[in-house]
């Protein structure tokens, strides 16, 4: 039995071999080299450019503690991507579950094309685009008003509203398509069961359909959140004036007054504070799956 | 079948960049670098000079005066000309990347204002390290549909009538600067960071948005989005000019900013005669004239060039005014430790308004 097991595993990674090799290559030329210079980068006083002198330091990440800002904009971040996960979930989960059990056929595939369709074009043009839908006299402004009786002035352009809009349209097909998968996993014979045993709809919903559920709700949060935690391009154009956000200020870094070892150890320590809060999440989130 | 693919490929790419570099390095090519839509790039300019000389140019851009300085400092021998604002030449210089200038090599150099050419920012040790090229301001500009009559104090920004209809600039220096004008200071040397500090922190709720480009101003206007903001003067004329657009330029009674832009020389440049016939054409009245009428642009350093300006066109009329002349101030280099501390105050004001 254990020779077994043993032949059986050589044979399986030898093969597989070749086909994980690219994967691992292209991982490493273009992910783990890159970033492992960031991480060189953010311990550095100054760029090692023709000329300049550098140092190591700590000065980079100590400027996060020493300055209340960057903790600010870091929280405004964190609260950023916890109410954009939420509203994915209120408007992703139903339509996941429509998808899923009510529809079926022709009318499930055309569906499906509609909530996947935005995920297919580019980002910089479907954040352009609500630009001209939310301004005033923007589409959206000019659409109510056309139909109302009353005058209504609707101008949502440059504010937090229109960037959780922004954000929640980006990244809600996410969190449909992780639910989509694990809702049409369960067997319909368990809903009837429980049904059949005297349990209201509610109660399905709550005790067979969202535990068994779980699994897709939280790795479509976890695949939102951290992105959007990250997120700059949506907050600066639709944000105006309150688009400051941590992502955005690690942007400025590296774009506007090039210091990247700033940039770079800000980007670490976002990352760390997101693997703390997925880590501290996880037996909670493991028990509930 | 596809390994063998993928390696004719990865060869094909290396070929084709070992070649471009190799093309890169052939000495009849001018490498350029400047702001995108700033003249140099003009396609109809580039043919001219290519035609009038041989030299082909090549151009290549940045998004900020830091990423200039990166660029040149990372690729030395592969520019040519570089245009640099004046406040910067001294950094540039200091660092060893840029190289004295023949000017008897350039025959329109002898025309440039004694002022702009005489700037100490731009000569070192008796050697010129910058020929001017254009200067602007960065003042105001409105949309023409929220005046009846334009303004004439920079407390327009700050009118009630105009709030959530203001933009400025996203960018810490200007931002600065201009908080020193409206507090009546002098943009150089700012004694009462304060007073900066409190202009700006009231002028916040009054913005709409930042602009960081030219296409965002434009847009905001196009939109009837706002109604003022800051602006700059070659850009508010090519708003006008060329894109039609109801703009035009404020010089506030308080003052504005002034800026000069100079083309230099970078270090190891593989063609010096090229880069010098380069520049020598950019401040050539012919282009300038040229330039302003089509596309719409700042003031020429050469005074020929703007003589050569119809007598009531702004940039000779308005720009070239000793009224405006007294009461503009042009922005003198900004040292590191400066400018981390007005980015420092900006990332604050910009952090608070929420």
């Amino acid at each position: 039995m254990a020779d077994q097991l043993a032949i059986g595993s050589r044979r399986g990674l030898r093969p597989a071999l070749p086909l994980l090799l690219p994967a691992y290559l292209w991982l490493t030329v273009a992910i783990f080299l890159p970033l492992s210079a960031m991480v060189f980068f953010s311990f550095m006083t100054d760029l090692p450019l023709a000329g300049k002198e550098w140092a190591f330091t700590l000065g980079n990440y100590a400027a996060f503690f020493s300055q209340s800002l960057y903790s600010t904009l870091l929280f405004a971040s964190l609260r950023l991507g916890l109410e954009v996960t939420l509203w994915c979930v209120v408007i992703g989960y139903p339509a996941a579950y429509v998808l899923a059990k009510v529809l079926k056929g022709r009318s499930r595939e055309a569906i499906f094309l509609l909530v996947i369709l935005p995920f297919w074009s580019n980002g910089l043009v479907r954040i352009f685009s609500w630009a001209m839908v939310l301004r005033e006299g923007g589409i959206l402004d000019t659409a109510l008003n056309a139909v109302l009786p009353f005058k209504i002035n609707i101008d949502l352009m440059y504010s937090y509203p229109a960037v959780i809009i922004g954000l929640v349209h980006s990244y809600v097909p996410y969190m449909v398509l992780t639910c989509y998968l694990t809702l049409q996993a369960i067997d319909d014979s368990l809903i009837e069961a429980g049904r059949s045993l005297g349990a209201s709809r509610r109660q399905v919903l709550w005790r067979v359909i969202i535990p068994l559920s779980m699994p897709g709700l939280i790795a479509g949060a976890a695949l939102i959140f951290v992105p959007v935690v990250g997120s700059f391009m949506e907050p600066r154009i639709l944000g105006g004036r309150t688009g400051t956000f941590y992502g955005t200020v690690i942007e400025d870094q590296f774009v506007a007054v090039f210091n990247w070892p700033l940039g770079a150890a800000l980007s670490f320590i976002l990352l760390a504070v997101v693997l703390i809060i997925l880590a501290l999440a996880a037996p909670v989130l493991r028990k509930a799956a | 079948m596809r390994m063998p693919r993928l390696t004719a490929f990865l060869t094909a790419t290396a070929v084709f960049v070992s070649a471009f570099t190799l093309a890169a390095q052939a000495a009849e090519e001018v490498h350029v670098l400047n702001w995108k839509g700033y003249g140099a790039d003009e396609p109809w300019a580039v043919a001219n000079f290519e035609k009038a000389t041989g030299f082909k140019v090549v151009n290549d851009f940045f998004n900020s005066e830091q990423e200039m300085l990166t660029k040149i400092r990372t690729n030395p021998g592969l520019y040519d000309v570089v245009m640099i604002n004046a406040a910067f030449n001294d950094q540039a210089m200091a660092g060893k990347l840029i190289q004295p200038i023949d000017v008897s090599k350039l025959s329109n150099y002898a025309d440039i204002a004694k002022d702009k050419a005489g700037s100490p920012m731009l000569n070192h040790d008796g050697k010129v390290y910058g020929v001017p090229w254009v200067w602007g301001l960065t003042a105001l500009a409105i949309n023409e549909k929220s005046f009846d009559k334009p303004p004439t104090s920079i407390a327009e920004m700050w009118d009630p009538a105009h709030k959530g209809r203001v933009i400025i600039r996203d960018d810490a220096v200007e931002a600065v600067q201009f908080g020193a004008i409206a507090s009546g200071q002098n943009i150089n040397d700012i004694k009462d960071m304060d007073a900066v500090k409190a202009k700006l922190t009231s002028l916040m709720p009054q913005i709409k948005t930042f602009w960081s480009s030219e296409n965002d101003w434009n847009q905001m206007v196009a939109s009837n989005q706002i109604d003022i903001g800051t602006y700059w003067s070659g850009s508010a004329d090519r708003a006008k000019t060329h894109f039609k657009l109801p703009v035009s330029l404020v010089i506030p009674q308080e003052g504005a900013v002034a800026w000069l832009d100079a083309f230099s020389i970078p270090v190891g440049s593989k063609n010096v005669a090229g880069a010098e016939a380069f520049i020598n054409y950019m401040i050539d009245p012919k282009f300038y004239v040229e330039w302003v009428t089509k596309v719409g642009a700042p003031v020429s350093a050469n005074t020929k060039a703007v003589d050569a300006l119809p007598e009531d066109a702004f940039n000779r009329k308005v720009m070239g005014s000793p009224d405006v002349a007294k009461r503009i101030q042009f922005q003198a280099p900004v040292t590191d430790e400066q400018r981390e501390k007005y980015l420092a105050l900006w990332q604050e004001l910009k952090v608070n308004v929420k």
